[in-house]
């Protein structure tokens, strides 16, 4: 691997950038991996990133039946956080923000992770108490949370309105200052490019269609491009989780909706922080391109249409105006949609299931790519070990029918409540 | 005559012109700078598709920023702005990044600036202002924007020669026809490429449209195609920063149509060669526009570049308007048909471009192997044309390749559409052979994306089109790839050796061109979308200044403060009138259904965890529902108004999606039953009377004993039938009033004279939470949080033995029996304050074990309690805690203690 | 936004209706435990057509099946149920 910096791109620059070689190999898949991980998203290329790298695992595999990092990686609004209220799923994210903040050397490619602080507006008294108690929780664990008062609010992000008689009238936010976006296609890639380096084998255009059994093992898998060996296989497709894991028999607490995202034309810099709402459901962040980029709630429907609903994105239109009027007169430019795999308690699954040396990680909802780093390190754990670690234990598939489920916003088990 | 400025000098216009028209009439080549390098850039195009002539139009509110000077029309005062520029337009600082382009190509950014997120942001700030183009406004939006429901049989998208021709057959066959156009005329192309009598014909065919109730709208783009046929049009009332008629800048059409037409036509292509990006350089059907439509002839010695014949008309219309062809520059191997009488040369293909002061001075070509350059100002450039299938891809559909063309078409469809027209046909064109030197050889001309970029992209392993994409920002400006799509496949094909069908293709996404934010939220941008429901005596307590409090949708009244009270000090007044003498407050938000029938017991049984049948008529209890994974959702009080006549209460809250509940259950779970469940939410008004003066108020009011505590009658006050419930939140003697909604208030003014005259007082929903908070009673969306058993919530002994209620089966799971859960407790401060919300940990720094729910006051002997929920909490009472609120700076030292703070033995509210 | 064939009012526009669950989702009233918990978190989800159960809920407030299918949202059937639909 030619290593990335700014002296080898000043090279670049006299000999008309010729140096460099593919990020990540273009292999034939061999007959037997001792590790297969089905998706090539971020998490699946984060997971066999560190099975390589903490765990030393030499044969490895990662199958993607389009090209990497083309499903929910590339399709999210880019949001790195961890200030969830329940503690499991905080400290996962926490372990998760930590490895972000050195990912881009981690990584040697630069993900542009940007702390720019991740900020929950509260609309009323009962929100900036809720606010509170989240802050207050995140505290308590040793991660980073500060109430703003409204003032405050104000100097972070001018352009809000704070009106005291707005509909849903800003009493002020709480803040993550570590939080903040990052380049999502960068992070399938670095990762790529990571794991590929030390030897997994990425492997595009292989789709998974069915697995190999022996008894109640799992020992291999049927693809595109023939049947392939393996010891242990971990699934990690997203919205595809359902019908991946239906290949084995399995139905899982999972249903598959469409998450809508949309972006406007480039403008100078106009929105400093990843703005959220207590009482709204919408999220806006600027990109260093220039665009502002918009998500609201998902399609609250099953689909896995990857388009999405225009009146739901009118809606998530209408509460970022209602928030930042001087987004009036900008354009969208672009709207595009994810199939995400809601789980039915909002919190991901990361274990093992009831077919031997057949794991799963999946049911992120629309929060997985924040946890990119987490999920990969601690499904690598789980792959590498057979066993979950102290982080992921508590997101078990079996939580559901013993009823340890990790329900943040206590909805209850259906997706489209929450 | 209109006039316009253009960075601060002000121009003249001819009526009907776009800006990018008005600015070539006027001279000015210079019109923009690119994203990446700031290199200098002209007009290229004629259309919606322009990368480059991108400028800031209008003032205040209405500024558009990276407005498409080839789509905004000229209307008198239009003030315009070059953007991405600094200090000028001419002499822009941000062009060194033009020199550093070696070092900057693809993806650079992904090798470089590491260390320390923190670092990156160092470097991030820098970049983040050197890239965005134009400045977004700072004042909110002055207009507003509508929004329009409309159905027809056949919507026509595209009033060029084809789509004016399908949209009079269908409106003159008795169709109801919708004919859009996004030019402000119809049939542009015609006028471009026609005679006179084609505008008649235009005219005519209009006329006949509209006479047979064709509607036909121009300035209007249908920007999405969706699910079923429905398609969105965006019509523009009023230019770019133009102050419109009436308010109203730009309208939202959601269209469903019985079958969609497209007559989208094509989009010329450019073509890739060094410096093929100088203002000067443009295509060729655009030039035509210029000169036949705006009679702009945008250059007087032109070389024109072709791989097709349309070129040649271009040629035509410059000849007549007077420039002068230098040269005819035709990539086909041979003359393809009769002589055109302009000096062609065959075998031809640009190799690059010269200019000065941002114009262009000289064009070069290979022609048949030899080097030749000619003087010139204008290039006009034809590469091909590109269908516009963006409709149709958004609709679901499949391409066909076509290879005369080279282009794409409109194959098979899952929904009710057909493309006819140019987009369907488009024009043959020869195959270029590969550009041999990609360096600033620009394909996305926005982006600053070259030739060698897709080069670069292909050799690190961005292979995928997707990734090629990505990698490179190809096709992500602000056109959208209309102009680059197809350049950067032909080059990544070659590069995989197969035929461009095989290299993959992007998804098509919504919108075709891009639509203002604040037309997609339409009046939604005032009120996030979100009605307000007003109750029904909402003018009285108005008329009473309390502070409101939103609960959902809703606003109740906090508190009534008196004589500058604080919201603090009011409660506390209200609460003690209820805890001495009696306080009324409004409770008709509270969920409410009326469920009847012989069957209406068996199916509450099913709603509700405790049991109903059991109560006598006029009696009611307590109840809670569960959740089908057992968890408590809800609690209210469920009344036996009669034999068969119950009244269901439960929180505000959680009343739609009870709502929904009940009625799934009762049309899904039970359709046998014999039952009616019907939500009486906002049927009843609800007035409750609490304190120790409650019973006297009552008895003056209805005339008679009231009703014993948990029993119900009918009765009447001022003259209206009411029913009556003596329930208790509060932990006093209490009563609620139920009262049809439209003739609540007098029955309010009543009971409000009694009270007040009494010595009582109106009390909020601040004072309502310090009583229950003291009396230990739960609120949904506090202690019942959607996590909590029923045992949590110490609820499990009223569980109805029996069974059968929705959620048994969820909470026999075998978690929810272990230790370790979460469960209510009491909390009393030994000094200060719990903070709400704070978290329960055993000392500094460790991590918590539970948290304050809601923290309270008692009313009257003062002292800081609360609820809350704690690991363990029933075996854990006596324990002393740390209430701990780090974001607030605030903790108190609290005691475990059982939930509830005031009249345990429930004395109170008895008889 | 798709067209619903409502079976009282005939089609509606999809911002009408409300999703509530899938039909194999349904936990019937006497299910052991073991069963409405399998009911309860488990779905098909297919790729393809699945049976769901929407409300019109701004329109005639009726419960139905519709048969969809989740990639094109092409809609095969919607039927009534409740107790008018009963036999």
């Amino acid at each position: 691997m030619s290593r990335y910096s700014a002296l080898s791109l000043l090279r670049g620059a006299l000999n008309g950038q010729r140096h460099w070689q593919p990020a990540w190999r273009d292999p034939e898949p061999k007959s037997y991996y001792d590790v297969i991980i089905i998706g090539g998203g971020g998490h699946g290329l984060a997971t066999a990133y560190y099975l390589a790298k903490v765990h030393g695992l030499k044969n490895i595999a990662v199958l993607e039946k389009g090209w990497i990092g083309g499903g929910n990686t590339g399709r999210n609004t880019t949001i790195v956080r961890s200030n969830y209220r329940l503690e499991p799923l905080h400290n996962l994210f926490e372990f998760g923000l930590k490895l972000w903040h050195g990912l881009s050397d981690e990584l040697n490619y630069n993900v542009m992770f940007s702390p720019r602080g991740a900020m929950f507006l509260g609309h009323s008294d009962a929100d900036m108490v809720k606010l509170a108690e989240r802050g207050d929780a995140m505290r308590c664990d040793g991660i980073d949370a500060d109430l703003l008062t409204r003032d405050q609010v104000a100097k972070l992000e001018p352009l809000l309105d704070m009106s005291r008689d707005a509909r849903f009238p800003i009493q002020g936010g709480l803040i993550q200052r570590r939080g903040g976006t990052a380049r999502h296609d960068a992070v399938a890639w670095g990762y790529a490019r990571g794991a590929d380096s030390l030897g997994v084998d990425i492997i595009q255009k292989c789709e998974v269609t069915g697995f190999v059994r022996d008894g109640d093992a799992v020992v291999g898998v049927e693809t595109t491009r023939g049947r392939i060996g393996a010891g242990r296989v971990g699934i990690c497709v997203a919205g595809h989780s359902g019908h991946v894991a239906g290949l084995a028999g399995l139905k899982l607490p999972v249903e598959s909706q469409t998450l809508q995202a949309m972006v406007t034309e480039g403008v100078k810099p106009m929105i400093n922080s990843v703005i959220m709402s207590q009482s709204l459901h919408c999220y806006i962040s600027q990109s260093d391109k220039g665009g502002v980029v918009f998500g609201g709630d998902p399609d609250n429907w099953p689909s896995y249409a990857q388009r999405g609903h225009p009146m739901v994105m009118e809606g998530a239109v209408a509460q970022g105006l209602a928030l930042v009027p001087a987004l009036s007169r900008l354009r969208m430019v672009r709207t595009w949609s994810g199939v995400t795999d809601m789980s039915f308690d909002g919190a991901p699954i990361i274990g093992e299931t009831p077919v031997r040396n057949l794991f799963l990680n999946g049911g992120w909802c629309y929060g997985g790519f924040k946890a990119t780093p987490a999920s990969g390190w601690t499904y690598a754990h789980t792959l590498a070990t057979g066993k979950p670690h102290a982080l992921n234990a508590p997101f078990s598939l079996d939580r559901f029918e013993r009823g340890a489920t990790i329900d943040e916003t206590g909805s209850g088990p259906m997706p489209n409540s929450r | 005559m209109i006039n316009f400025s253009f960075d601060g000098k002000v121009y003249t216009a001819q009526e009907g012109d776009t800006l990018a028209a008005a600015l070539l009439r006027n001279g000015i080549g210079l019109v923009g700078r690119s994203f990446k390098y700031h290199r200098p850039r002209g007009i290229m195009t004629a259309g919606v598709e322009e990368p480059n002539a991108l400028v800031t139009v209008g003032e205040g509110g209405r500024t558009e920023p990276n407005t498409r000077a080839t789509d905004v029309f000229v209307y008198e005062g239009l003030v315009a702005k070059s953007q991405n520029r600094w200090p000028n337009l001419s002499f822009d600082i941000g062009s060194v990044f033009g020199f550093a382009a070696p070092a900057l190509s693809a993806g650079f950014y992904y090798k470089t600036f590491f260390g320390s997120a923190k670092k990156w942001m160092f470097y991030e700030y820098f970049i983040r202002k050197a890239a965005g183009l134009g400045n977004a406004p700072t004042s909110s939006d002055p207009d507003r924007f509508s929004q329009r429901a409309a159905f027809c049989d056949i919507l026509v998208v595209g009033a060029g020669p084809a789509g004016m021709q399908a949209a009079l057959e269908a409106a003159e066959s008795g169709k109801r026809v919708i004919l859009v156009e996004q030019d402000n005329i119809l049939g542009p192309s015609l006028i471009r490429d026609g005679q006179e009598q084609d505008a008649d014909w235009i005219n005519a065919a209009a006329a006949r449209i509209r006479a047979a109730n064709g509607l036909i709208l121009t300035r209007t783009t249908a920007s999405g195609y969706w699910e079923h046929d429905l398609v969105t049009l965006t019509q523009r009332l009023s230019e770019p920063g133009q102050i419109p008629q009436n308010n109203v800048a730009q309208r939202l059409w959601h269209v469903r149509a019985g079958q969609v037409i497209l007559a989208t036509g094509s989009i010329e292509r450019p073509m890739a060669f060094a410096h093929n990006d100088r203002p000067g350089v443009m295509l060729s059907q655009a030039v035509r526009s210029y000169v036949r439509r705006f009679g702009v002839v945008p250059g007087k010695r032109v070389v024109i570049a072709t791989n097709n014949d349309d070129a040649y008309k271009t040629a035509q219309a410059l000849k007549e308007a007077g420039a002068q062809i230098v040269a005819v520059l035709d990539a086909r191997p041979a003359p393809a048909g009769a002589n055109s009488g302009h000096r062609v040369y065959n075998n031809a293909t640009p190799l690059s471009t010269k200019g000065a002061r941002h114009c262009l001075k000289n064009v070069s070509a290979l022609v048949d192997g030899a080097t030749l350059e000619w003087d010139a100002d204008l290039l006009a450039v034809s590469g091909g044309f590109t269908p516009v299938v963006h409709l149709h891809m958004q609709a679901g559909g499949t391409l066909d390749w076509n290879a005369d063309a080279q282009a794409f078409v409109p194959a098979a469809s899952r929904q009710n559409v057909t493309t006819i027209g140019g987009a369907a046909e488009p024009q043959p064109i020869f195959k270029m052979a590969s550009v041999a030197k990609p360096k600033k050889s620009f394909i996305d001309f926005q982006n600053d994306v070259t030739l060698s970029d897709v080069d670069l992209a292909w050799a690190e392993g961005y292979r995928s089109v997707e990734h090629l994409k990505r990698y490179t920002t190809l096709g992500m400006a602000t056109d959208q790839g209309k102009l680059s799509n197809m350049a950067a496949l032909g080059r990544l094909a070659e590069k995989q050796g197969v035929a461009i069908p095989e290299a993959g293709l992007t998804t098509f996404r919504p919108p075709y061109t891009p639509v203002t934010m604040g037309l997609l939220a339409g009046a939604g941008a005032k009120d996030a979308g979100a009605h307000v429901r007003r109750l029904a005596l909402y003018d009285l307590h108005a008329a009473k200044n309390p502070i409101w409090q939103p609960l959902g949708y809703w606003f109740r009244p906090r508190a009534y403060p008196i004589s500058g009270e604080s919201l603090a000090q009011a409660a506390l007044r209200e609460a003690k009138a209820v805890r001495n003498n009696v306080g009324m407050t409004d409770v008709s938000t509270l969920a409410k259904f009326e469920v009847s029938g012989p069957d209406a017991a068996a199916f509450l049984e099913i709603i509700c965890a405790t049991t109903v049948s059991k109560l006598a008529a006029g009696r009611g209890r307590y109840t809670f529902m569960l959740r089908e994974d057992g968890f408590v959702f809800d609690d209210g009080t469920v009344w036996r108004l009669d034999e068969n006549r119950y009244l269901l209460t439960s929180s505000t809250g959680g009343a739609d999606r009870m709502a929904t509940h009940i009625s799934y259950v009762r049309q899904y779970l039970c359709p046998h039953l014999r039952v009616s469940a019907v939500n009486v939410q906002e049927h009843y008004a609800g007035i409750a009377i609490a304190g120790p003066k409650a019973k006297a108020v009552l008895t003056t009011l209805i005339g008679e004993e009231p009703p014993r505590h948990m029993s119900t009658v009918p009765a009447v006050i001022a003259g209206v039938p009411v029913i009556i419930l003596a329930a208790s939140y509060s932990g006093e003697r209490a009563f609620e009033i139920y009262i049809t909604a439209s003739v609540a208030a007098t029955v309010w003014a009543a009971c409000e004279a009694e009270v007040l005259h009494i010595g009582g007082a109106l009390y909020g929903l601040e004072a309502m939470e310090f009583l229950r908070i003291e009396k230990g009673h739960l609120v949904v969306g506090g202690e019942v949080d959607g996590r909590m058993t029923p045992h949590d919530l110490a609820l499990d002994k009223m569980l109805n033995k029996a069974g059968g209620y929705i959620g048994a089966s969820g909470l026999a799971r075998p978690a929810l029996a272990e230790t370790g859960r979460r469960q209510l407790v009491g909390l009393e401060a030994l000094e200060g304050d719990i903070p709400e919300g704070s978290m329960l940990v055993s000392n500094e720094g460790a991590s918590p074990q539970g948290h304050v729910s809601a923290a309270a006051f008692r009313i009257i002997e003062g002292g800081s309690v609360a609820l809350g929920q704690l690991v363990d909490g029933f075996s854990r009472h006596g324990e002393i805690l740390i209430a701990s609120s780090p974001t607030r700076g605030q903790k108190a030292r609290v005691r475990v203690v059982a939930p509830h703070f005031y009249d345990h033995a429930g004395e109170r509210y008895r008889d | 936004m798709m067209l619903i064939p409502c079976p009282h009012c005939g089609p509606r526009a999809q911002s009408e209706f409300i999703y509530e669950r899938t039909v194999d989702s349904v936990v019937p009233l006497d299910a052991p435990t073991d069963e409405a918990m399998t009911k309860l978190f488990t779905r098909n989800n297919p790729r393809g057509v699945d049976d769901e159960i929407w409300r019109h809920t701004y329109g005639c407030r009726a419960w139905m099946v519709v048969t969809r299918h989740r990639v094109t949202n092409e809609i095969s059937e919607c039927r009534a149920i409740g107790p008018e639909a009963l036999p």
